[in-house]
């Protein structure tokens, strides 16, 4: 599902991984991409070219069995952590908010950074 | 309670083995995700925002005690250790990892469940009253007729492959606590005012979503002997007319709603009786099979009331509150069904850990002949329960957390995951729930309000009820913020109605207080013993509508 629309940048790319469903967001360099469950670690696509990138790595992935419902999000950068504009990816990002015992707010001290938006 | 002969029990296995091998072929590529979707769909396999999620039938909401443990034995070694009672009186997990799901489908298989027809544009779980077979005012128990139409719908060819989801539901007593109407199919099983015969009213039409509506008669009596042929004829009318062209309208209420119910009617007779009955219609061999299982359970035979019980009652004003709120009578003297709130004061709605499995199961064991319902309220029920074991099983369950006294009270409130958990929500729902119970939470002041349905969706598809909720409350997105729409006069029961929107949407935050305005409308304008929905049906919307535009003139952030 590469994004048809691209959101306005900067962006990010998170997808649910196929085996286990955890949300993983792409990570990396110019270097190369690969998969981080860490939110933090995101590659923060600035440019098109970036987000271009982000796509291709999205469409391979799908295709290569790691992950399903990969898409771009777009992202606002505090203190260097890119948190998600819009609600609805912030809580993935997270997890249930009703929970805070689970989900990534759990397992990561660096998600509790998109605790504060 | 029905158990699984041969076949059922090699078609649950086969579905299993299957389901493994299309896991294996997704991770070595041969399925593609879109091959793929639709296969684990058929096994109740969902993604969600987190994780995958799994929903799991509960047939007519009756669960055995061995079947709870093994859901808690599920929830704790697959899951985070809680699971999520539905309003279609299903379980979901929220957690469970892919690779593991055949392995989840394989310890269901072995206490006889299985997570088919959860999902998909096939014929669902089929649901029932909650207090069937228990219940003073009913006709007929409602399984036995849900059951046959799961043998009867679970491998049909024809229903395969409709033009949408299909929920059917029975109730077999006067009162309606199955939500008949709001189901494509609702049948209520009645006796013929002349004749007394047992038969079924067919109510067709029914349902929520985007656009809500009350399902319409299309048979007034019809012969027990001839359901299958009636359902196939309805089945075929729909399967041939509705339409696949656009999926918002393809459910049969659409199809009911666009032809008229008497042209709707007329081509379901006309079907029907080309139908070569006989055929179709359950063999009454097999009827009386599946009967059998559902056979009242060995009572004891006791006196109708129980000197303990009094005495206990009399001197615990909080086993007595919680007595007056979630006990039902029983038909068999000496005998209570009773109600096992999963709304704690502040807890998600619905929500079970491992531990309260179990603890329910050991209940219904040592207390309720092994039996447990889930209600479409998302609660539970041990249905034959002696009334002087009430005290002790209620201290039980205050020990875990389950004995709160607030069935049918506006703290019961009903709630979807909303967009803590589900992918397709607009808006969180299980936070608004829990503001509400917590302001609300007063033991008096729930008391004094009475009999008061919340219900809440985290979007249009309204899985919450909230159409149906004496009070709604639709969780939508406006202007990229979650925002609250309310509407006031639905009705779930044999009244069915459905409600109207009472003004702009609201901020989170502000929910509790309009939530008051209406309640206090409705405390300042009651008569005697007149209850909220009477209340609101007597006085009309008017008098809320002007509470409520009071509540969103004061706030500064509303979110027209
Ligand atoms: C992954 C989570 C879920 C998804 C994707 C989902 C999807 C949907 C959709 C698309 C509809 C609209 C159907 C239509 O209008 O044709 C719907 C309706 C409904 N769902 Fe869900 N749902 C989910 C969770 C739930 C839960 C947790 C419950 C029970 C609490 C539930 C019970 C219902 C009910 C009662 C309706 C309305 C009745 C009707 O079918 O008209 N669903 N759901
Ligand atoms: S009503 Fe919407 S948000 Fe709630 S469970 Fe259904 S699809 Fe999800």
């Amino acid at each position: 599902m590469a994004a048809a629309k691209r959101p306005a940048l900067p962006v990010i790319l998170l997808a649910n991984d196929l085996l286990d469903g955890d949300v993983v967001f792409a990570a990396g360099d110019a270097n190369g991409l690969h998969w981080s469950r860490d939110p933090g670690a995101a590659l923060v696509g600035g440019d098109d070219a970036t987000a271009d990138r982000l796509d291709a790595f999205a469409a391979a992935e799908l295709g290569n069995q790691q992950v399903v419902d990969a898409y771009l999000v777009d992202v606002a950068v505090e203190d260097g952590v890119p948190v998600p504009r819009h609600y609805r990816e912030r809580m993935k990002t997270t997890g249930p908010s009703i929970r805070r015992d689970l989900g990534k707010q759990a397992e990561l001290p660096l998600a509790q950074a998109f605790l504060r938006a | 309670m029905y158990r699984y002969d041969e076949f059922d029990e090699r078609f649950v296995r086969e579905r299993v083995a299957q389901f493994r091998d299309q896991v294996g072929r997704r991770l070595s590529g041969s399925l593609t995700e879109d091959e793929f979707k639709p296969l684990r769909l058929k096994n109740g396999v969902y993604l969600q925002l987190h994780a995958y999620m799994l929903r799991i039938a509960v047939p007519y909401g009756t669960l055995s005690s061995k079947q709870m443990r093994q859901l808690a034995l599920i929830g704790e070694r697959y899951d985070r250790g809680y699971g999520h009672f539905t309003t279609r009186t299903n379980l979901q997990f929220n957690w469970p990892k892919l690779r593991d799901i055949p392995d989840i489908l394989d310890l269901l298989a072995d206490v006889e469940m299985h997570a088919i027809q959860t999902s998909g544009n096939c014929i669902r779980n089929v649901t029932a009253d909650h207090f069937a077979g228990v219940a003073q005012d009913e006709v007929e128990d409602p399984r036995p007729t849900a059951e046959l139409i799961r043998q009867w719908s679970s491998l049909h060819p024809e229903f395969d492959y409709l033009p949408r989801k299909f929920k059917i539901a029975v109730t077999g007593a006067e009162h309606d606590r199955a939500v008949i109407k709001a189901h494509d199919i609702g049948l209520r099983i009645l006796r013929h005012p002349d004749t007394h015969e047992i038969g079924y009213e067919v109510i067709v039409g029914g349902g929520l979503g985007r656009t809500p509506m009350i399902g319409k008669v299309v048979r007034e009596f019809l012969p027990k002997a001839d359901l299958l042929a009636y359902l196939e004829a309805i089945m075929r009318v729909y399967n041939l007319e509705g339409r696949r062209d656009n999926k918002y309208k393809a459910r049969v209420k659409i199809l009911v709603h666009e032809i008229g119910t008497e042209e709707f009617s007329r081509r379901v007779e006309e079907e029907f009786a080309r139908l070569d009955g006989p055929s179709v219609n359950a063999d009454p061999a097999e009827v009386a099979r599946i009967a059998a299982y559902f056979a009242p359970p060995a009572y004891e035979t006791l006196p109708a009331t129980s000197g303990a019980f009094e005495a206990a009652r009399a001197g615990n004003p909080d086993f007595a509150r919680w007595v007056e709120t979630n006990l039902t009578p029983h038909r068999q003297p000496g005998y209570a069904a009773l109600t096992i709130s999963l709304k704690p004061i502040g807890a998600p709605p619905g929500d079970a850990t491992s531990e309260q499995m179990r603890v329910v199961a050991d209940l219904a064991d040592e207390f309720s002949l092994s039996e447990i319902r889930v209600t479409h309220a998302q609660n539970l029920v041990l249905p034959h329960v002696k009334l002087s074991d009430l005290f002790a099983v209620w201290q039980r369950l205050g020990e875990a957390e389950l004995a709160t006294a607030n069935a049918g009270l506006i703290t019961d409130i009903i709630a979807c995951p909303g967009l803590d958990y589900c992918a397709l929500a607009t808006a969180r729902s299980i936070p608004i729930a829990q503001a509400l119970a917590q302001r609300f939470a007063d033991p008096a002041r729930q008391k004094e309000i009475g009999v008061l349905n919340i219900k809440i969706s985290g979007c249009i598809n309204a899985c919450g009820h909230h159409h149906v909720g004496h009070i709604g409350i639709l969780g939508l997105e406006k202007r990229g913020i979650e925002s609250y729409q309310i509407t006031l006069g639905g009705d779930a029961t044999e009244n069915a109605a459905i409600g109207e929107i009472l003004g702009p949407g609201l901020a989170a935050e502000d929910v509790p207080d309009a939530i008051e305005r209406i309640v206090s409308v409705y405390l300042a304008q009651r008569q005697a013993g007149e209850s909220f929905i009477d209340n609101v049906r007597r006085i009309g919307l008017a008098p809320f509508k002007a509470a409520f535009q009071d509540t969103n003139r004061e706030v500064s952030h509303a979110v027209a």
